[in-house]
């Protein structure tokens, strides 16, 4: 049996919406194996957002344990937190936060950079990454020069740098037209095939529906998870 | 992160925010530059007083009547006492061992004129010594040598600028001349020299003192210059001219000694205050810029919550993010420091060309002091900025929250 990549136990999570406490995350419970494409579907404040913060590790919960690669990830040092992240974890936003004033190039760099990887090999790694994406000619363009799909490209580049096994993807599609949203999803499918862990926020069922696993969640509970077999 | 992206990424931030940067680089040039400046006035103060005490000798003492105490703590320039400062004063101070030479002076105005032309002149009379005390050298004829106890000559030296006056491009030597009626004959005229201590020496005639004595009626001395045959002798020569005068003046001695040191001691504390106080006044201006630092980092971290979410998103701790924040501070303070440092010294230099007469002089330790107060206040002032973006939650600066 392999062992699973992702695993939550008993995560709960409660924010104070002013006065009034609101839980996000109730008792939920997760497992997720390497190579998996899951989409996590459900009403706005459902907490699907938070808890592909929780899988990501940029947010802690408040008890229950994360088990990633069955190491906790908890109770450790936030530096340890980050650490992990850079080393694991690639994300993608729904608007795409490139810092504006670095060239694509430079955008898709900040993992590496931060990982304190030389520049020569920085670019070497990216120019790769740009050409399969198909955003070889944008290198060198400012954020602003750049249309909303090829934005997205550069921020999973970015994502994919790190070569990371997990890639947190919260409505990749949802600052996009339908046309480059599909080219996008696309690819992050493509990625998925090549064996990285996909996981997909998303209120578009035909998109969640893609996927070969479906969470439903409702008021911070898993309410529903369809598993079905890859695509035949 | 390499030290060397922190640097570029830092940089890259400045650039971006092209206004921002310039204003706050502004800030910091202009608290670096009046420190500079301000203090620079002060040193040329004390360089110039310096210049001018230095050119009267290290070997040069000078006695003047009066006790400090009776004017009130200050140097008696014009002292007061009841008992006169006389030439045999001076005839005796001659005998102490370390004295050289010695130029008792008797000073004051009379009126100078040769055939129908006149024009009133200081007159100073004192003996032989005052050539060689005050390095006076002539550029005609020859000096008197009578000693403060000879009799009276009816000799004198003129000024360069009194001698054109009265005898124009015509030979002075051997001319009589009257001082206030008194007939002198002219047998030198002194070397162009220009100012020393405030006195123009253009302007004066010096003549024997007991001649002197008898033009202006009173044997008091204004001072007298003593010329040591070695510095460092001027503790015992004070010690020994104390002990002679209270011989002499019923026990009381009741002069005042100045030399090149105590003068140049008291002048130099005086200044140094000023210095330091002018410079603490715009060092408050290096405090503004900081608090402006403080400002608009705060600004720029609330601006920049998404990138620092994004920062922490892709792995950056929060000591990576507060590292980034205070190295685009740093860069920012020193640039300004090497702007500021361009510009005060800039304009000290030009200030010099303008008016070379004054020295303007930035004390080294102002350069110190301005840079190093600069760099610890920006560093200081961007520390609260930096760890507060250090401490944004991820998810929430995300969103912008």
């Amino acid at each position: 049996m392999t062992t699973s990549l992702i695993k939550l136990e008993n995560l709960n999570k409660t924010y104070l919406i002013g006065e009034q406490p609101l839980q996000v995350l109730n008792q939920v419970n997760l497992t997720i194996n390497q190579g998996d494409y899951v989409s996590i579907m459900g009403p706005s404040g459902s907490g699907k957002s938070t808890l592909l913060n929780m899988i990501g590790m940029l947010d802690r919960p408040d008890d229950g344990e994360y088990l990633l690669k069955a190491k906790p990830t908890v109770n450790i040092t936030e530096e340890k937190r980050a650490q992990l992240r850079r080393d694991h974890v690639g994300f993608i936003f729904q608007n795409f936060h490139l810092i504006p004033r670095l060239s694509a190039r430079e955008n898709a760099e900040l993992p590496l950079m931060i990982a304190g990887i030389s520049a020569k090999q920085r670019k070497v790694k990216v120019l790769n990454v740009f050409e399969k994406l198909g955003i070889s000619d944008r290198s060198e363009h400012l954020p602003k020069q750049l249309s909303g799909g090829q934005m997205q490209r550069v921020a999973i580049a970015r994502a994919m740098v790190m070569e990371p096994e997990i890639l947190l993807a919260d409505e990749p599609t949802g600052n996009l037209d339908q046309k480059s949203g599909l080219e996008v999803i696309d690819l992050l499918e493509e990625l998925n095939k090549q064996g990285i862990t996909l996981i997909v926020v998303t209120h578009d069922s035909n998109l969640g529906k893609r996927a070969n696993r479906q969470l439903t969640m409702v008021d911070g509970k898993i309410t529903q998870d369809i598993i079905r077999n890859a695509t035949t | 992160m390499l030290l060397h992206d922190n640097w570029l990424y830092s940089w890259q931030a400045l650039v971006r925010h092209k206004l921002r940067t310039a204003l706050l680089l502004v800030a910091v040039a202009i608290g670096v530059t009046s420190v500079l400046l301000l203090t620079s006035l002060g040193e040329g103060a004390r360089l110039f007083i310096e210049k001018e005490f230095s050119a009267l000798g290290s070997e040069i003492m000078i006695v003047l009547p009066g006790r400090k105490e009776t004017t009130g703590g200050s140097v008696p320039i014009y002292g007061n006492t009841p008992r006169d400062l006389t030439i045999d004063d001076a005839v005796a101070m001659e005998k102490i061992s370390t004295v050289k030479a010695i130029a008792p002076i008797i000073a004051g105005t009379s009126l100078l004129s040769f055939q129908g032309k006149s024009r009133e002149v200081i007159t100073l009379g004192s003996s032989t010594g005052i050539f060689s005390v005050r390095k006076l050298s002539l550029s005609k004829g020859r000096i008197f040598t009578s000693k403060a106890k000879d009799p009276a000559q009816a000799v004198c030296v003129l000024g360069s600028t009194i001698k054109q006056e009265l005898f124009g491009n015509k030979k002075a030597i051997g001319e009589w001349v009257r001082f206030s009626g008194q007939r002198f004959r002219v047998i030198g005229i002194l070397q162009e020299r220009g100012e020393s201590m405030g006195l123009d020496m253009r302007q004066m005639a010096i003549i024997p003192i007991r001649s002197a004595e008898t033009l202006f009626n009173s044997p008091a001395l204004f001072r007298i210059l003593l010329e040591l045959k070695q510095s460092g002798s001027e503790l015992y020569t004070e010690n020994k001219l104390m002990e002679l005068i209270k011989k002499r003046h019923e026990g009381e001695a009741d002069i005042t000694i100045l030399s090149q040191n105590s003068l140049m001691s008291s002048f130099n504390n005086i200044l140094n205050l000023v210095t330091a106080s002018i410079g603490a006044i715009a060092a408050i201006s290096l405090i503004v810029a900081g608090f402006l630092i403080m400002n608009v980092s705060y600004v720029s971290v609330s601006r920049r919550k998404q990138e620092i979410g994004l920062l922490k998103a892709l792995g950056a701790t929060a000591k990576e993010v507060k590292i980034l924040f205070l190295t685009e501070a740093l860069l920012l303070v020193s640039l300004g420091v090497v702007i500021g440092l361009l510009l005060g010294y800039g304009s000290t230099i030009l200030a010099a060309y303008l008016w070379p007469e004054f020295p303007l002089a930035i004390p080294l330790w102002a350069t110190f002091a301005s840079v190093s107060i600069a760099l610890i206040i920006g560093l200081l002032f961007s520390w609260l900025p930096a760890s507060h973006a250090a401490k944004h939650d991820p998810v929430l600066a995300l969103r912008g929250l």
